[in-house]
């Protein structure tokens, strides 16, 4: 087992344990390696390295979204490549590319290397949030943009509690279908 | 955007995780998927008025434990299949085992009777009724499967319509049975054993349209 696979698998248990500094630490780690893993993969299906950041998010929003289904008695690193070629698997499709040419890869890519580019994706949150419906937009843009309370924000957006937090959770999963759509081709 | 900002975004007030929550939902639907089943059969078709006939009660029993033998293991299979990577940890061979099972079976009582009977026996009185009550009973457990399934992260997603759709299948024979009144094993073998193999192949083309996240 590898050090990289022990460490991240300690960060994820935390972060499924409600710890926000090991989730975004986690979060942080996993996205270079999954802009190593998507520029190595574009590069040799003859694409730009410039669709790999849009990846690099979905793969991360998707990560966010998913994290339930991690089972803590498997090993992470299959967990996150199994994410990340569906990922793969999918914008290709999406854009028309040929997918029988994905290549087979093993588990261990995902975490063979890091590339910390500070790069931006093509997708631009705000515009694409003005589109999800309006409680979802205020509750996302208070809780995970501003770091507003749930209190706080459920006062805002005119919510309970609760709604706040189903609107956050279904916002997010709106936001990653918008975001997949903006693929283009 | 830059990556960065999506990860603080995301990391900015989040809760602990409900850790069963796949499964729970998983066994629930799984749970709801028989019993609707059954009550749509039971307010569509009845039970069959003999059942308490040893000849209907033996019959009965065989079509369920091949149908149960069928959604048990795809249910294992299913189950695995809810999250990421799941299907590489999956080789399918073994769902084979009910249907070589019923296929044998089959064999052997077609070969123990005259040849004058097998019309008889593969056809029964009610092959149409068979092959069109499986299919339309499994609509709604294939439906409650897969908003089930919705919740999970299934990343193969062929595989997973077709085990949702052999499951639904499944637990509509399970309904079926109670009704069905052809009591013979190459009856069972072909017109239990079709259906639900067309409900598989429904899922699997169905599979990436309505799984896809």
């Amino acid at each position: 087992m590898t050090t990289d696979e022990i460490e991240l698998k300690a960060l994820m248990l935390a972060s499924l344990n409600g710890d926000a500094a090991s989730h975004r630490a986690l979060l942080n780690r996993l996205s270079s390696r999954l802009r190593a893993y998507y520029k190595g993969k574009l590069v040799r299906l003859g694409r730009g390295a410039s669709d790999a950041e849009d990846l690099v998010q979905e793969a991360v929003l998707a990560i966010h979204i998913k994290r339930h289904t991690y089972n803590p008695d498997e090993l992470l690193t299959p967990w996150v490549h199994a994410i990340a070629h569906y990922k793969l698997v999918d914008f290709l499709r999406r854009t028309r590319a040929s997918f029988t040419d994905v290549p087979i890869d093993e588990a261990d890519e995902i975490m063979a290397h890091d590339d910390h580019s500070d790069a931006e994706s093509t997708y631009d949150v705000r515009r694409l949030m003005e589109k999800l419906p309006k409680n979802m937009h205020c509750a996302i843009e208070a809780v995970k943009l501003e770091g507003l309370s749930t209190a706080e924000a459920a006062q805002r957006c005119g919510l309970s509690e609760s709604g706040v937090k189903v609107n956050v959770h279904r916002g997010l999963k709106a936001l990653a279908v918008l975001i997949a759509r903006e693929a283009k081709p | 955007m830059k990556t960065d900002d999506l990860v603080a975004a995301l990391s900015t007030r989040i809760e602990p995780v409900n850790r069963r929550l796949v499964n729970w939902t998983m066994g629930i639907a799984l749970l709801a998927a028989a019993v609707v089943a059954l009550g749509l059969m039971l307010a569509g078709l009845g039970i069959r008025a003999d059942l308490m006939t040893a000849r209907a009660l033996t019959f009965l029993v065989l079509k369920l434990a091949f149908a149960v033998g069928v959604v048990g293991v795809s249910s294992i299979y299913l189950m695995r299949l809810t999250r990421p990577g799941g299907e590489r940890r999956t080789s399918s061979i073994r769902i084979m085992m009910p249907f070589a099972a019923i296929v044998l079976l089959a064999a052997v009582s077609l070969g123990l009777a005259p040849s004058s009977h097998w019309d008889e026996m593969v056809m029964g009185d009610q092959w149409l009724e068979c092959l069109l009550s499986i299919p339309i009973i499994a609509i709604a457990p294939f439906a409650i499967i897969v908003a089930a399934m919705r919740k999970a992260a299934p990343t193969s997603l062929e595989r997973t319509g077709a085990f949702a759709g052999l499951i639904a299948g499944g637990v509509s024979a399970m309904g079926y049975a109670l009704h069905c009144t052809d009591d013979s094993l190459p009856f069972i073998a072909i017109w239990y054993g079709g259906t639900m193999l067309l409900c598989t192949l429904a899922g699997a083309a169905l599979g990436p349209r309505l799984l896809r996240w």
